[in-house]
């Protein structure tokens, strides 16, 4: 027997998912929510990694590759719009972007 | 559940196994500290450690192409995106808390999400086989065969995300001429 089955890399997988989501929810440093994300999009394509790895395919892994590469697109973005913050408000507390000026 | 519950009892002492407890004790104590931490640059490094050991699970469940590419991508590009953001925005300036006070009420609801993820592992079927060793020669096959045009979207993909993350980035000029305004016709 050993420990690394597909339950539990799920419940792994669903406990740094959850670590990441607690982050998410609770931080206002927009670049500690970013991330949080990261950490969230990696424990989902782990789960990914753990379902091909136990019906033997390579779909899992080519899945998690697909999720890499939406990730570092979504990170590129998402620090371009942390500078735009930044530059508007000093200061990258979220409690800034409570309202939208047209 | 019970079926679980019997096959957890019988743990042996493998390699592998040291192993994997070890990478996942790292991965969620890095993960805690990432989620938790004042400081952004040791919160980043903090991300490293977690992807590192993330990425030793990874390898331990037959993906080693995957486990590279963990460790090439995010903890060689991402995060060093992050420095740079972090580097450049010049954060050190902002911090003055020494601990990070989490409300109450999401913790709550998260525990809930998490006994519920639990749940729905717990009641499916119990799966004891090691996992499948995966080449990468045989995932680039699989990849370049059957997932073709899953590269080519994902090629625009990150296509749109470099032009997006250019015109963000960029600074407005401010004086293009005497005789022509900022806020042009144009624009």
């Amino acid at each position: 027997m050993n420990e690394i089955t597909m339950s539990s890399g799920l419940i792994i997988a669903s406990v740094l998912f959850v670590i990441g989501l607690a982050g998410v929810l609770t931080r206002k440093n927009l670049l500690f929510i970013l991330m949080s994300v990261e950490i969230m999009l990696n424990s989902a394509g782990f789960a990914f990694i753990v379902a091909g790895a136990h019906l033997g395919v390579a779909d899992g892994q080519i899945m998690f590759i697909f999720i890499m590469a939406v990730a570092a697109a979504e990170v590129s973005v998402g620090l371009a719009l942390v500078i735009q913050v930044f530059k508007r408000f000093r200061d990258l507390s979220i409690d800034n972007l409570k309202e939208l000026n047209g | 559940m019970r079926a679980h519950l019997q096959m957890l009892k019988t743990c042996y002492l493998n390699v592998m196994n040291v192993l994997f407890v070890i990478s996942l004790i790292i991965a969620l104590v890095a993960s805690l500290k990432v989620i938790t931490g004042t400081n952004a640059v040791h919160a980043l490094l903090y991300m490293v450690a977690f992807f590192f050991s993330l990425a030793v699970m990874i390898y331990l469940y037959g993906a080693p192409f995957i486990a590279a590419l963990e460790v090439i991508i995010y903890a060689g590009a991402i995060v060093t995106l992050f420095i740079f953001v972090v580097m450049m925005l010049n954060l050190k300036a902002q911090e003055k808390k020494k601990r990070i006070k989490l409300p109450f009420l999401p913790l709550v609801l998260i525990i809930a999400i998490q006994v519920e993820l639990v749940y729905l592992i717990f009641s499916g079927p119990v799966n004891v086989n090691e996992p499948v060793f995966t080449s990468p020669e045989a995932t680039g096959l699989a990849l370049i065969s059957n997932y073709m045009a899953a590269i080519e979207l994902a090629g625009m993909l990150l296509l749109a995300g470099i032009i997006g993350a250019y015109h963000l980035g960029s600074e407005k000029k401010k004086n293009l001429h005497r005789y022509l305004s900022n806020t042009g016709d144009n624009e």
